[in-house]
């Protein structure tokens, strides 16, 4: 489903001309993670889990190295390939992403919109997945009019609401509450039971402990650990 | 049920709704005066071509005297041979006060006082091949120091004059076009930059190119059109005073100011006109799609 091999990212200055490369924020990472698996990323701040799971979601491109998504190599496809890849896989942004001027309702409903789905369709997935994020009342609401939290749920059902293959999810809960992470963690393994391979960045250990699953570890570019 | 948001990229808000029509209506504005002009000068031209080509003035010097037969005057002599010559019709010996007229600015009222030596003068009609040089051989025969001369060359002149107008139309719709081309562009890109978070976004979520392309295209489209539909609404009543003014060259002359006006535009024009939006929407619609696809490609 996923295999990283000998990957590495080197982000280029833009101050000091074409071709000028800072230091490697990736540095020779391999791991593979079966269809259907499901791992935490983990590792301090600046150690390149973002920057890994952009690669995953094709935001990035590695300077070196090859990387599978789903069977295709990633640096081999095509433009329009790449954006039928990406609409299967579900991405939980850090900074949540969604677009101020759409109402949550439409900031769901845009990968389905996006993917030509019958209105019907889209209505009927939109509402009930906000309704099981605990937003049916706030369908009508734009991101600003919106808490943390709520926009951080908004984002995770824009993530899950075409029933990704894929999901990733970069720091999905650090605007929840326990009780709506738990709620976010029962919907993430009720899709990976179902078959969606998920890869989810976190500091929180305790809710690494409370779902225990395979550990992607990281630190300064590298693979610490793979479990 | 939220109602569907049909414009993700928030186009309205981005693409100014007033700057890019505005300046569409200018360049359809001048895009129809280049275009007015080409078909005028064209139809106008063929007038005058027809008209110039195929008159014919014949001087006869010294008309009374005897022609090389001894037989008639050299008038006489003239007279009858045009009158058997192919190609010339309508033969008119103009009378000594039409004479006197065309001389007036020159001589004054009564050129014959003068006792100058003048000419008689023949108009008629040329129809035969040619510039009709042989037409002042034939005659010199029996009159000689006859002059014949067509409009041919006048003609000719007048073809290429008009040839040059319609170059010159053609290079102000050209540059007309790629300004307009260039105004989409801007346009396009200032839009980009402005929303080029909920691009990246959009984009991430699987949009293909084409998707982002067309949305920007359809909005610049739309303004491009209504841009240009305004400006060939606005050049409308400047062409048809125009056409009043050039009434006396091309129109009946008993029609009033706006029928003069009406019945002075080229009959293309009318089809030419709508045709502009139609470019208009075009060049916006292929300006907008290349720049965005341009600057997509800058995404991974």
């Amino acid at each position: 489903m996923i295999r990283f091999d000998d990957v590495w990212l080197k982000y280029r200055h833009q101050d000091r001309g074409p071709g000028a490369l800072a230091r490697d924020v990736l540095r020779g990472v391999d791991f593979k993670i079966p269809e259907g698996g499901f791992r935490w990323l983990t590792g301090p701040s600046g150690a390149g889990k973002t920057t890994l799971l952009k690669l995953i979601y094709l935001a990035e491109h590695p300077t070196q190295g090859r990387i599978d998504i789903m069977g295709t190599h990633a640096a081999r496809i095509s433009r329009r390939d790449a954006a039928l890849l990406r609409r299967r896989i579900g991405v939980v942004y850090q900074d949540f992403r969604l677009l101020a001027h759409l109402s949550a309702y439409d900031n769901v409903a845009l990968p389905m919109r996006l993917a030509r789905r019958a209105e019907h369709q889209v209505h009927a997935d939109v509402t009930e997945i906000l309704r099981w994020v605990g937003l049916a009342n706030r369908l009508g609401a734009l991101p600003d009019e919106l808490s943390g939290g709520e926009q951080q749920r908004v984002a995770i059902a824009r993530a899950v609401v075409g029933r990704p293959k894929l999901l990733v999810a970069d720091e999905p809960t650090g605007n929840l509450d326990d009780e709506q992470a738990g709620r976010l963690m029962t919907l993430i393994t009720a899709l990976n039971r179902l078959g969606t391979t998920v890869i989810v960045a976190t500091h929180n250990h305790a809710l690494v402990s409370a779902y225990p699953a395979p550990l992607l570890e990281m630190a300064e570019g590298r693979l610490t650990a793979h479990g | 049920m939220a109602k569907r948001h049909t414009d993700p990229l928030g186009l309205h808000s981005v693409l100014e709704d007033w700057m890019l029509p505005v300046l569409v209506a200018a360049m359809s504005f001048l895009a129809a005066l280049a275009v007015a002009g080409a078909l005028a000068s064209t139809v106008l031209a063929a007038q005058w071509q027809n008209d110039t080509a195929a008159a014919l003035t014949i001087q006869v010097p010294q008309p009374g005297a005897p022609d090389a037969t001894g037989n008639a005057t050299r008038l006489a002599a003239v007279q009858a041979a045009l009158q058997t010559m192919p190609g010339v019709s309508s033969p008119r010996l103009l009378s000594a006060d039409a004479l006197n007229r065309l001389l007036a600015p020159w001589l004054g009222t009564d050129a014959a006082a003068l006792g100058l030596p003048l000419p008689a003068v023949i108009t008629a009609t040329w129809n035969g091949p040619g510039p009709g040089d042989a037409i002042a051989a034939a005659l010199n025969k029996p009159a000689p120091g006859t002059l014949a001369q067509t409009g041919v060359q006048w003609a000719a002149r007048v073809t290429a004059l008009t040839g040059s107008l319609q170059t010159c139309a053609a290079a102000v719709l050209v540059i007309v076009a790629l300004v307009g081309g260039a105004l989409v562009a801007l346009a396009t890109r200032a839009g980009l930059a402005q929303r080029r978070e909920t691009i990246e976004i959009i984009h991430g979520l699987g949009a293909q190119d084409g998707d982002i392309a067309s949305r920007f295209a359809s909005r610049a489209t739309a303004l491009a059109v209504t841009g240009a539909a305004a400006g060939a609404l606005l050049a409308l009543p400047v062409l048809l005073w125009l056409a009043a003014l050039a009434a006396p060259f091309s129109g009946p002359p008993q029609l009033s100011g706006l029928q003069h006006g009406l019945a002075g535009l080229p009959p293309a024009l009318w089809t030419a006109l709508p045709c502009l939006p139609l470019a208009a929407a075009v060049i916006g619609w292929s300006s907008a799609q290349l720049t965005v696809r341009g600057w997509l490609r800058k995404l991974v």
